[in-house]
């Protein structure tokens, strides 16, 4: 049974597009056959996360207009066979994307994958909307600071009311996964803690990603964290929020502070 | 020349009129029949009382005097017979009531005064987080809040409200000018709290104050917080 998965936040900058990369690889990985279909038309970046941005030839909107087909939009990744990309289109904005051409596009990944992984853009424009629309679960990313909260806040209510299963009286099942914890800011109250955004947002967790210089070092390259260094902080913590994606019960971990000298100094050459 | 002139007689104005009348079906044996009849009028006398009532003796061959015996018996009981139907017309003496023919079944419903039908509650319940943009308006009366409302959410009651988890947004109550609406939380981080119009915003709200459930009132033209224990 195919799942839409919409990963969202409202925000912009909080690490969706990161965030749909590594746990689309991570699923993959585990031998789940993934689509990451990107919605940030005009502004398309996950392709550059995997890689991938010099084998686009035909895009999403393409689809959508009947100008090609999906088989041929879809690219498969190089290095893991179960992971596709949707490449949105760079040259054309959010108006190209239709209710019903999307819905169509959709409906056609649900009988060829697993998992549809939707990249949202941010905002709660069209694109936004769009991305949301025929998900059945999401997952809301959010940064510790009061501004990524409370429009995460802002997203969940529009998943209760504005999705395809809003609006069938069921609901998106919702996933809280705080991105960018950062331990020595935490320890130094410079940032919400995790109990201040799950009280706030009310969401059950997903995953803590801690704050690293890996996740740029593999975009850089661009690879998916989980797949550029398996074991480090936050490729294990997108592993782990893949694993409960699949109904593993995994308990969350809050990241503790690095404490005594010695780490520290690695810590800060590391970082 | 003695004409009289008469006036023209004015013929009788009938008027079909229908009644719904209670229907006995008396079975063999009569005196058992007679004594369920007793029972019912001793659990509620008034049962029958101001009733028409009609015997249906199609269930039991009776006699022109067994008949008579029944009809009679049912008046010693205080039941007065307003026809009979289900028999012949020879086995009815003219000092029977009448035959009845043509009746059709109705359902009976039960004379109490009914019940005006159920005022809609004044009251709009939520049972979930009201999440940062929603509005939640309901000028009728009461709004209860079973979550948190988040920051940047608003709830517009014409009565009171409750929120059963952190106030964080905005709320206003009476809207209409009720003036002894009130606003309860379990906590108070909220952006604004109004009641009628009277207001306090977030600068005049000492939410460090306040660590638990709070009540909002108005007094005079004051917005008074106090602590709810």
């Amino acid at each position: 049974m195919a799942k839409v998965l919409v990963v969202t936040s409202g925000k912009g900058g909080v690490g969706k597009t990161t965030s749909t990369a590594a746990l689309g690889a991570a699923l993959a990985q585990m031998g789940e056959k993934v689509v990451v279909v990107d919605f940030d038309v005009g502004l398309r970046n996950l392709d550059l996360v995997l890689g991938a941005e010099r084998r686009v030839v035909f895009d999403f909107i393409n689809v959508v207009q009947g100008i090609a087909n999906l088989s041929q939009a879809l690219i498969r990744d190089k290095r893991l066979e179960n992971l596709w990309l949707l490449p949105a289109s760079q040259t054309r904005d959010k108006d190209a994307l239709t209710d019903e051409g999307v819905g169509k596009i959709i409906a056609e990944l649900r009988t060829k994958f697993d998992w549809i992984i939707c990249d949202s853009p941010a905002g709660i424009e069209r694109g936004a909307m769009l991305a949301m629309r025929f998900a059945d679960e999401a997952v809301v990313v959010t940064n510790p600071e009061v501004s990524s909260v409370r429009d995460s806040d802002r997203i969940i209510g529009m998943l209760d009311s504005r999705t395809v299963k809003a609006e069938q009286g069921e609901q998106v099942q919702k996933h809280l996964l705080i991105t960018r914890y950062d331990t020595g800011r935490a320890a130094r109250g410079e940032m919400l803690s995790i109990g201040d955004v799950t009280d706030i947002l009310a969401t059950p967790m997903l995953g803590i990603i801690p704050e690293s210089q890996d996740v740029l070092r593999a975009s850089n390259v661009g690879m998916p964290v989980t797949l550029n260094d398996a074991t480090s902080a936050p490729a294990r913590a997108y592993t782990d929020a893949a694993r409960r994606l699949m109904g593993a019960t995994i308990p969350v971990l809050v990241p503790a502070a690095r404490k005594g000298l010695m780490n520290r100094l690695l810590g800060r050459r590391a970082a | 020349m003695g004409a009289v002139v008469r006036p023209k007689p004015k013929s009788i104005r009938l008027r079909g009129r229908s009644y719904v009348a209670f229907v006995f079906f008396p079975v063999v044996p009569i005196i058992d029949w007679l004594d369920e009849i007793d029972v019912t009028l001793n659990q509620s006398p008034g049962f029958f009382a101001g009733k028409p009532m009609v015997l249906d003796l199609s269930a039991v061959d009776l006699s022109q005097n067994a008949i008579g015996q029944l009809v009679a018996s049912l008046e010693q009981r205080g039941l007065r017979i307003l026809g009979i139907e289900g028999v012949g017309a020879e086995r009815l003496s003219a000092n029977l009531p009448p035959l009845l023919t043509g009746g059709r079944n109705a359902v009976v419903s039960n004379s109490e005064p009914k019940k005006p039908p159920p005022k809609k509650a004044a009251s709009l319940l939520i049972d979930t987080q009201v999440r940062s943009g929603q509005s939640v308006v309901f000028p009728e009366g009461d709004i209860t809040i079973v979550g948190s409302v988040s920051s940047g959410a608003e709830i517009v009651a014409g009565g009171s409200i409750h929120v059963y988890g952190t106030l964080r947004g905005r709320a206003m109550a009476g809207i209409n000018g009720n003036l002894t609406a009130r606003i309860y939380c379990q906590k108070v981080e909220a952006e604004l709290l109004a009641i009628d119009g009277y207001y306090r915003t977030a600068e005049q709200i000492d939410a460090t104050s306040y660590a638990g459930p709070i009540q909002v009132w108005l007094q005079g033209e004051v917005v008074e917080i106090s602590p709810l224990s």
